[in-house]
């Protein structure tokens, strides 16, 4: 398995050809308490780049981009009673699981995406 | 962009600025919203309302202008009160809420919400012109003027020694505060809870910051954002300009009818306001099952109808359950959605305010 980001701040764990995608500490720590997440919905098709879902913190509803292209085949729907964890354990909550339907392109690696913050 | 006189203590307590009103002001600290919002409810927290606008009106006629200017009564009103009043255009609507205070005979400050102050200031000083009150000087001190509120039920303990206004809505002018000479305190707030908003000079606002915080630490008091502010008031039921009071909306359908004295001989707006019946109300909801409104959602009803809008929505920390005030016609009986996302989601009415302290 390989953790990559992309620009806007997600995350992309790649297991064979199923990506689980999740939020970055960094993004978590500007997005402030995760209230509410919306969840995608299992089916659902989405382009690398698209918009996958919005989050909600207690001052706005931010949208999450889908790092890859592919179908959405698994949700997370412990985030619907606790939307938190994505504030408290970004790093290791995913919010939906993605069968690829194309390699991953433009991704970083977490040392490159690391760097990319300073 | 402006810095308040607390800029610096803002930094270095984590603050993550944004641009309010054309000031740089703290959204939040480093514990976040909800810790900020809690640590108000349970113990207290300060906030810097530096950005807040102070106009002085003094001289033969203040009060009768004031009668005239503003919608609530101030000729029963002795010095050391403070009463809230909305300050409407001819056509009804707000051109902005604000806080009276009364020093003495003829001489007020009126605290005015940051984006408002010039134009306040405008209005105030043309109305005075036009209806011949040319004796009442009229004062924007607001740069020469911090504000800190310490709100929540540990707000008295933190402040020992200090003589605070006893009553909810009075002040005393001048004073220590912590060793911080102030040039005021009153027991005011927008929080919902107890609490102080303290006037200071600039040059000593951040020694008074220092000290509430260093005091407060014991019990548990942490300073607190714009976030938190947003989130207590909305909780408490308080109106926010631009949001529940515009110029488009008349000031008779905000459900704040305490503040507007219609059996005044006269005050700007009274004709509009009694010549029309109020076709909306403000009006408190729950969210129903999952999801958060936010302000300018659309209201529907059962028909497809268009029956108003949210003014402000989020999250309420405390109950745990998103709220919102709703500006919603006052015909209408039946059940009440909005969308958000493309989906629909069902409100339902709950009395104002959210939450209420026990006092």
């Amino acid at each position: 398995m390989a953790k990559f980001y992309s620009k806007t701040h997600e995350w992309a764990l790649i297991d064979g050809n199923v990506a689980a995608i999740g939020i970055s500490e960094y993004a978590a720590k500007e997005l402030g308490d995760v209230v509410y997440v919306e969840l995608p919905e299992t089916g659902q098709t989405v382009a690398a780049g698209g918009e996958l879902t919005e989050v909600e913190s207690v001052k706005a509803a931010s949208p999450i981009y889908s790092p890859v292209a592919g179908k959405i085949i698994e949700v997370n729907a412990a985030l619907e009673d606790a939307p938190e964890t994505l504030s408290s354990d970004p790093e290791n909550t995913f919010i939906c699981k993605i069968e690829m339907s194309a390699a991953p392109e433009g991704l970083m690696t977490e040392a490159e995406y690391l760097a990319s913050l300073k | 962009m402006k810095k308040t006189p607390l800029y610096e203590q803002h930094i270095s307590a984590g603050g993550v600025m944004v641009d309010f009103a054309g000031y740089m002001l703290p959204v939040r600290y480093s514990d976040g919203i909800i810790a900020e919002h809690r640590a108000v409810r349970e113990r207290a927290g300060l906030f810097d309302v530096s950005h807040m606008g102070e106009i002085t009106l003094e001289g033969s006629g203040a009060e009768a202008f004031l009668e005239y200017l503003l919608t609530n009564r101030f000729s029963d009103m002795p010095a050391g009160k403070v009463r809230y009043s909305l300050m409407l255009y001819p056509s009804g609507g707000t051109v902005d809420d604000v806080l009276v205070y009364k020093r003495g005979a003829d001489k007020f400050m009126i605290v005015v919400n940051a984006a408002n102050r010039e134009k306040d200031f405008e209005w105030i000083a043309s109305a005075a012109e036009k209806s011949g009150y040319r004796e009442v000087k009229i004062n924007d001190i607001s740069d020469s003027v911090a504000l800190l509120a310490l709100q929540g039920k540990a707000a008295e303990k933190i402040l020992p020694g200090a003589e605070l206004p006893r009553k909810y809505y009075t002040f005393v002018e001048g004073g220590k505060v912590l060793g911080v000479d102030v040039l005021a305190v009153s027991r005011t707030g927008y929080t919902g809870e107890d609490g102080f908003e303290i006037f200071v000079s600039p040059e000593n606002a951040g020694r008074l910051w220092d000290n509430v915080l260093s005091v407060g630490a014991e019990y548990g008091a942490i300073p607190a954002g714009l976030g938190a502010r947003d989130t207590l008031r909305l909780e408490a039921a308080m109106p926010l300009y631009g949001h529940e009071l515009k110029a488009e909306y008349p000031a008779s359908e905000a459900a704040l009818d305490f503040a507007i004295k219609y059996d005044k001989a006269d005050f700007i707006g009274k004709a509009a306001l009694t010549e029309r019946a109020p076709e909306y109300i403000r009006v408190g909801a729950l969210v129903k099952g999952r999801g958060i409104v936010r302000e300018g959602s659309v209201l529907i009803g059962e028909m497809g109808e268009t029956i108003g809008e949210v003014t402000s929505g989020t999250m309420s920390p405390t109950l745990g359950t998103a709220v919102a005030m709703l500006r919603l016609k006052k015909a209408y009986g039946g059940r009440i959605f909005a969308e958000i996302r493309g989906k629909t989601v069902e409100l339902e009415l709950t009395p104002l305010p959210f939450y209420k302290r026990n006092k």
